[in-house]
């Protein structure tokens, strides 16, 4: 890796690798010893914090899948005891929603990048985002603790009353988690609206920030929002559960459906959590990468708000078949195929952001092309699901674990990764191996289709969700989709081998190896503790090239 | 969908033999699956055209044939065609589906109502003639069928995916599910929705048998005495018919004829009669007082089993005087056989 190279199928610009030099002061090496993390109130550290912890999580997670897959390659219940793999969808459900999924972009990336991005020094509330992190390691601890003492398998969908009245298993303390890394999400949100809000520098207007920003914004409304009612849910869950109050009792004149209505109406919204912010990065990257304003930007921000509102009123769309009234059903179906349409906008533009642009296909853009591809289909398959007499059939099936494996997996975690990939240089300071990382993108890419199309096939079929054992006729797709799992595994384990690599023989990256346009580009990697040496003054739109290009290098707009 | 029959029974006949595709065993099926078939199309259809569009602008775009960008700002008109068209097809499987919704969760008026209660981990299948099956269903072809679901514990779901029917069998309130089998031969019946340890376990199987063999089958599987018998009885055991003796100066409403009537209560509403009513009554009798009646009936929660409910239910459904009310004042025994056929469901 020499200097500069002038090629025309790369953007990448790092420094002479000879002369190349880290930062002598930055985020990481300004403090030192465990404890200037453990109390640190900097939004990037914390964000690593983040990063390393929801890792951690994921593989746990991405353990019980494997497991889960393993059992499911013979018919018979063969491998563990029906209620141990019980205890694997579950902990595999917890752990990647809840541990995983919520907080991966929001609380890592989003973290990091949303004050710098918008020119801040730092999150309204330092002390209250270092919260966040404790409260989800508390989170993740009674996880964990649930796990070890015995496992729980009430399914992360804690249906009454079977959490409530039926299961000897350790549902409070999973229910205990939940709560808490419930309040960490509130906190995140909640930190991000009034940082958007109060904090950004002058020159950047609502209009002139990164869409990641919008997405994250959408998302954190949802965050404050949504999570209290799950909390409430819970409670209500253990209340009922130790001390019998009835609410979800029908024998004493509760409602169990109103369970599902209250879990639903956090756990729909929840989705969009999860995928906001995704969007938000696959925005950057394509922007990015074929040197381009998006396309439509305000009809894509717009979009994520319209998707945060529109979400709200759609939780019903989990309830086709359980009685709900017939007319009911028909709103929420109709509401369901409206908030389908913002994310068709947006699959559109991000397409046509690529039109007349000049693009580069490094391994962010890789990735986001694999999430454009798999979003497509988790969120059209998700049309089959909104209409109401296809539901019938389909829902409580395979294709339902299929679909929103797409649009969790297939969009959101190659969103993550793209995200990771591409700020990877920015939040360390060093390049990761590019070709190993556009095998690991492909990997994970084929991986994926052979594990999930054949469960659409599954769900057709009739093979329901969360079975133990299936009638042999199933066995086909089922080693298919095992063999796929397997595949996928190698290409989500190698990018974290060879990312802890990078840290030590990772290029030096230089302050902007994509000649990206975002404020964070801007400032020197990895960045200083105060992020800027003088308050940015923005004075253009977000993804003007041309003004890159005019600014002469390391010359930032500024105030004294 | 204008597609030949020919075609669509090869079609459909080819994916179900290549294990791809579930039989199409019931009049509902192939309205399933066109829409099904429609949706994949859709999918394709937009998987292919973004496929293109990235693609083909990935191609004739990327760095060596084009080094600089051309900024663009967006374009209302190409933005308002991609709003504006999926909206459009969207609505068109909303309407779709709609329709299908209720094609399916509506049962014909005509349908043999049979019981089924679900719990931890079998599904009891209980037909009027008093014919009673554990994890099996047997059903006539050409006949549309109700199943009259609920929980005994916590939630199951009932599946037949040959015949593309799913309802969720939930405690405490009844739920019911239709649908008329066309293919003699034996479905998966699954529970789909996670009940606990052996919910992989919780399966069976219908049996869609030709309208000669299923009245076979009714002879030769009745347990000699009707659903509406075994309720008689308990009407009698509980004492039910000290109060509902259907005499004029009777502490208890007449419920001779009651079923499926409107009915005055005491609070002003106005409540239709129906399976659901009745259990309810029964189980929070103070919640349901007839208009002129006092709400002396105690609540019978946690007395009757849900197997129990149902022989009530359909006692009362049955009862069309108070002759035999009457009579079981003295005997609560009876020794009439059950009838041969299982009773329809009122409208």
């Amino acid at each position: 890796m020499m200097s500069a190279p002038i090629n025309n199928n790369t953007i990448v610009n790092i420094p002479d690798q000879r002369t190349a030099k880290m930062p002598k002061r930055n985020y990481i090496n300004n403090e030192h010893g465990l404890l200037s993390w453990l109390f640190t109130a900097d939004h990037k550290r914390i964000a690593i914090l983040y990063l390393i912890s929801i890792t951690f999580f994921f593989f746990i997670g991405g353990a019980f899948a494997g497991l889960i897959r393993l059992e499911l390659l013979t018919p018979q219940p063969d491998l563990v005891a029906s209620d141990t793999y019980n205890k694997f969808f579950t902990m595999h459900g917890i752990v990647m929603i809840f541990l995983f999924l919520v907080p991966s972009v929001p609380a890592t990336l989003g973290n990091f990048f949303i004050p710098i991005m918008i020119g801040a020094k730092d999150l309204a509330f330092p002390k209250i985002n270092l919260l966040s992190w404790y409260l989800y390691m508390a989170g993740g601890t009674f996880t964990l603790a649930a796990l070890v003492l015995g496992g729980v398998d009430t399914g992360w969908t804690f249906t009454t009353p079977l959490s409530t009245h039926y299961l000897n298993t350790h549902v409070i303390t999973a229910a205990t988690a939940i709560f808490i890394a419930g309040f960490s999400s509130i906190f995140t949100g909640l930190n991000f609206i009034v940082t958007i809000h109060r904090m950004r520098a002058p020159g950047m207007t609502w209009f002139r920030m990164p869409l990641f920003v919008w997405s994250n914004y959408a998302a954190s409304i949802l965050m404050v929002l949504g999570t209290p009612v799950l909390a409430i849910a819970i409670v209500l869950v253990a209340l009922e559960r130790t001390i019998g109050i009835g609410v979800f009792d029908p024998t004493k004149g509760g409602d169990p459906l109103l369970f599902q209505h209250l879990f639903w109406f956090y756990s729909h919204p929840a989705v969009y959590i999860m995928i906001l912010p995704g969007m938000g990065v696959i925005s950057e990257v394509i922007s990015t990468f074929s040197r381009k304003r998006v396309f439509g930007y305000t009809a894509v921000a717009f979009s994520s708000v319209a998707i945060a509102l529109f979400g709200f009123f759609v939780w019903a769309h989990h309830m086709f078949i359980m009685g709900v009234s017939n007319y009911s059903a028909l709103v929420f179906s109709l509401l369901t195929m409206l908030v389908a349409v913002p994310s068709a906008i947006k699959i559109f533009n991000w397409a046509f952001t690529l039109q007349k642009g000049s693009i580069t296909f490094e391994t962010p853009m890789l990735y986001a092309f694999a999430f454009i591809g798999l979003f497509t289909i988790g969120g059209l398959t998700g049309v089959f699901l909104g209409s109401l007499g296809m539901d019938i059939h389909l829902t409580e099936t395979y294709f339902i674990v299929a679909h929103f494996h797409y649009v969790m997996v297939g969009g959101m975690l190659m969103a993550f990764l793209a995200g990771v990939h591409f700020w990877w240089p920015k939040m360390t300071g060093r390049m990761y191996p590019e070709s190993l990382s556009k095998l690991s993108a492909l990997t994970s890419f084929i991986g994926f289709n052979i594990t999930f199309l054949p469960q659409f096939i599954l769900g057709y079929l009739g093979m329901p969700r969360r079975y133990h054992a299936y009638p042999a006729e199933y066995q086909v797709l089922n080693v298919l989709s095992t063999a796929g799992a397997t595949v996928l595994g190698v290409g989500f384990t190698l990018p974290m081998l060879y990312l802890a690599w990078s840290l030590k023989y990772g290029a030096i990256a230089g302050n902007n190896p994509w000649q990206a346009t975002g404020l964070e580009w801007q400032i020197q990697s990895p960045p200083l503790t105060e992020n800027f040496t003088e308050t940015p003054i923005m004075d253009h739109e977000a993804y003007d090239y041309e003004w890159l290009e005019n600014k002469t290098a390391h010359e930032v707009t500024t105030v004294g | 969908m204008h597609i030949s029959p020919v075609l669509w029974q090869f079609l459909t006949k080819w994916l179900a033999a290549s294990a791809l595709f579930p039989r199409e065993a019931s009049t509902v099926a192939p309205y399933t699956d066109a829409l099904y078939f429609f949706l994949i199309g859709m999918t394709l259809v937009g998987l292919i055209l973004v496929g293109i569009l990235v693609f083909g602008f990935s191609i004739r775009y990327r760095r060596e044939r084009n080094p600089v960008a051309t900024q663009v700002e967006g374009s209302t008109l190409l933005e308002a065609t991609w709003t504006i068209i999926p909206l459009a097809i969207f609505l068109v499987t909303f309407v779709w589906g709609a329709l299908l919704y209720f094609r399916i969760y509506t049962p014909p008026t005509n349908a043999l109502n049979i019981y089924v209660i679900g719990k931890q981990w079998m599904w009891k299948a209980e037909h009027p003639g008093g014919q009673h099956e554990i994890n099996a269903l047997h059903v006539p072809i050409g006949r549309p069928v109700q199943l009259t679901m609920i929980s005994q514990d916590v939630f199951h779901s009932f599946s037949i995916p040959d015949f593309r029917v799913k309802r969720e069998v939930i405690p405490g309130r009844y739920s019911t599910v239709w649908f008329n089998a066309t293919e003699p031969g034996t479905y998966h019946i699954f529970c789909t929705q996670y009940c606990g340890t052996l919910h992989s376990g919780m399966i069976g199987e219908v049996t869609a048998l030709s309208p000669e063999d299923y009245d076979k089958w009714t002879k030769e599987s009745t347990s000699g005495m009707s659903l509406a018998q075994n309720g008689e009885r308990l009407f009698a055991s509980m004492g039910c018919n000290a109060c509902h003796s259907g005499s004029a100066a009777a502490r208890g409403p007449n419920l001779a004829g009651v079923y499926g009537t409107k009915l005055q209560l005491t609070n002003g509403s106005q409540v239709l009669v129906n399976d659901a009513y009745l259990r309810d009554a029964i189980l929070n009798p103070s919640q349901h007082v007839t208009a002129g009646y006092a709400p002396i009936m105690p609540t019978y929660q946690g007395q009757i089993s849900e197997d129990g409910l149902i022989d009530l239910v359909e006692y009362i459904k049955n009862l069309n005087s108070n002759y035999r009310v009457q009579q079981t004042l003295g005997t609560s025994q009876s020794d009439l056989a059950a009838p041969a056929t299982p009773g329809m469901v009122k409208p």
